[in-house]
């Protein structure tokens, strides 16, 4: 690589900054447009783990024309080895509801909602009171906004954007077709902005500093910075604000324990990345210009050799073949399968030659699977099996 | 009307009868009953003017929402890849040593009940489980003894 990039912490998420009613006021009386170009130049992208870019979800949903628009913060965290929105939602909550209302002024809806998971109802309360709190400000400035928590009950399923709101209406939590997409028909079939909790902060930073001092954070095609969950057998587990860009052997120089074998980026829908892949792997989106990238939503967990990839991708897929809506066949069938079929394999009641038989099944559920949910499973799946093969056998 | 039947009526005047509504108002209802019986789907279809296969289909879509008998206490303990890592097997044999349950099961007197789940978000302080709403991190076995006899005690 050209140059080597080092750990940069940064530290402007958990920042407590004691004016969001000043930022909130001076924003809205900027252009609606403006805010938008403010957004599309910092390069903001969605810190879920998908990555769309937060300005041009805004921007498509500010010129669809209904009569009614939301605007959703995906609070569902559900990914194994993430616990960030937690922990923004108990430090810094008025920095996602401020970047809510701003995102409701820019693309007209006075509604918004927080999916909040069902497992975080602990949280509940304490929200409620800096919602309220919220609202007699934003009445006060005459900004018509108010914002709802929505318990969810259960469902990883329910983070995919539009099961989050096919929940919200009273339904089984089953992913929608896309097209259209939510800034076109979302909630109750409106126009719908749904943003990841940590997208909303970053917004916040960005209307309070400017574009340019986000963007001139992280490297080309990945901008900012971005929460790391950071767990397993790491001497410091916790979450940490770092630059994108990084590379994985950097990270692993910080957080590893000396012996660290794998480490899992993005969850168990992310990539295994073995020892060996370490120096040319960089963590951000797709396009840098050379090495790996690996996107992530913040999910970094680290495995020792003391462990053994086998069980770490039968706990993956017992993960998955619970949580699969069960709505389409490949993700339903495929998860099942992928199951039986590494513990046949482990027995020895299959020849290791059905490892291969399992990879192009993962392939087709890529290809076929109607949701992220059962296309990703190919992710760790392949990562795993290809590089931990013996492990799988014997 | 029946206590379920009032519960039901106040959580609909509450939250709304429309479709949107369903689900705050199943969980209003495991919230108080700690879970879904036929007859309290029964009645909310009713209630809300929602057919009760629907109601049916959707409360066993969420793993939050039990559809079997459930004791005054749900212990749910993360069962995902780090907690796997780090203990949750000796967790829950102590746990199921001290209440003389299986996983899945709820003890006699209607007190606990104890369950597996899903990554529940606090990877950085594994093992973790639910007691309700409330969270316990870095649970050793000797750790979920004392949490325990604290339940115990509280009738």
């Amino acid at each position: 690589m050209a140059y080597s990039y080092q750990l940069k912490r940064v530290d402007f998420i958990f920042r407590n900054e004691n004016d969001y009613e000043k930022v909130l006021s001076a924003t809205i009386k900027k252009k609606p447009e403006d805010i938008i170009n403010e957004l599309i130049s910092s390069e903001l992208k969605g810190r879920g783990g998908a990555g769309f870019p937060t300005g041009l979800k805004w921007k498509l949903t500010a010129e669809s024309k209904a009569p009614k628009k939301y605007v959703i913060c995906n609070a569902d965290e559900g990914e194994p080895g993430t616990f960030k929105d937690r922990e923004i939602l108990s430090k810094v909550p008025y920095k996602v509801l401020t970047a809510m209302a701003v995102c409701g002024y820019v693309t007209g809806a006075t509604e918004g909602f927080i999916y909040l998971r069902g497992e975080y109802k602990f949280l509940e309360e304490e929200l409620k009171k800096v919602i309220d709190e919220f609202h007699y400000y934003c009445k006060e400035i005459n900004l018509d906004f108010t914002i709802k928590i929505f318990m969810g009950s259960g469902a990883y399923i329910c983070g995919e954007e539009t099961a989050l709101m096919e929940s919200m209406q009273g339904r089984r939590g089953e992913p929608r077709n896309k097209p259209p997409f939510p800034t076109q028909a979302g909630y109750m079939n409106m126009p719908t902005v749904v943003n990841n909790v940590e997208t909303l902060v970053h917004a916040f930073t960005i209307f309070k500093y400017g574009a340019k001092k986000f963007y001139d954070l992280g490297v080309q095609y990945s901008r900012g910075t971005k929460l790391f969950s950071v767990s397993g057998d790491t001497p410091k587990p916790g979450i940490y604000e770092l630059e994108l860009g990084m590379s994985l052997q950097d990270f692993v120089y910080e957080f590893g324990d000396g012996d660290t074998k794998a480490v899992q980026v993005g969850g168990a829908s992310g990539f295994l990345v073995p020892r060996k892949k370490f120096k040319d792997t960089a963590i951000g989106y797709e396009g840098k210009l050379v090495g790996i990238s690996l996107p992530t939503g913040g999910s970094m967990m680290l495995f020792n050799s003391s462990r053994s990839m086998f069980n770490v991708l039968d706990n993956y897929l017992e993960f998955f073949r619970e949580e699969s809506c069960g709505q389409c066949t490949p993700c339903r069938v495929g998860c099942q399968q992928l199951l039986l079929g590494i513990k046949a394999v482990k027995r020895g009641e299959k020849p290791a030659s059905y490892l291969n038989k399992l990879l192009k099944l993962t392939e087709t559920m890529q290809l076929t699977a109607k949701c992220g949910l059962g296309q990703s499973v190919a992710n760790s799946f392949s990562s795993i099996v290809e590089n931990f093969r013996e492990e799988m056998i014997y | 009307m029946n206590p379920i039947e009032s519960l039901i009526k106040d959580l609909a005047d509450q939250h709304g009868r429309k479709r949107e509504s369903l689900l705050p108002v199943m969980q209003g209802v495991v919230q108080q009953e700690k879970f879904l019986s036929e007859y309290s789907m029964v009645e909310i279809a009713r209630e809300m003017d929602i057919p009760a296969a629907e109601v049916f289909g959707t409360a066993t879509f969420y793993s939050f929402l039990e559809t079997k008998p459930a004791g005054k206490y749900i212990i749910r303990v993360c069962r995902t890849i780090t907690c796997a890592m780090k203990g949750k097997n000796q967790l829950l044999f102590a746990i199921q040593d001290m209440l003389k349950i299986k996983t899945g099961e709820t003890t006699p007197d209607k007190r606990f009940t104890l369950l597996e789940t899903n990554c529940l978000g606090w990877c950085h302080k594994a093992p973790a489980m639910l007691i309700n709403d409330e969270v316990y991190t870095e649970v050793t076995p000797e750790k979920a003894r004392e949490i325990l006899t604290g339940y115990m005690k509280d009738i």
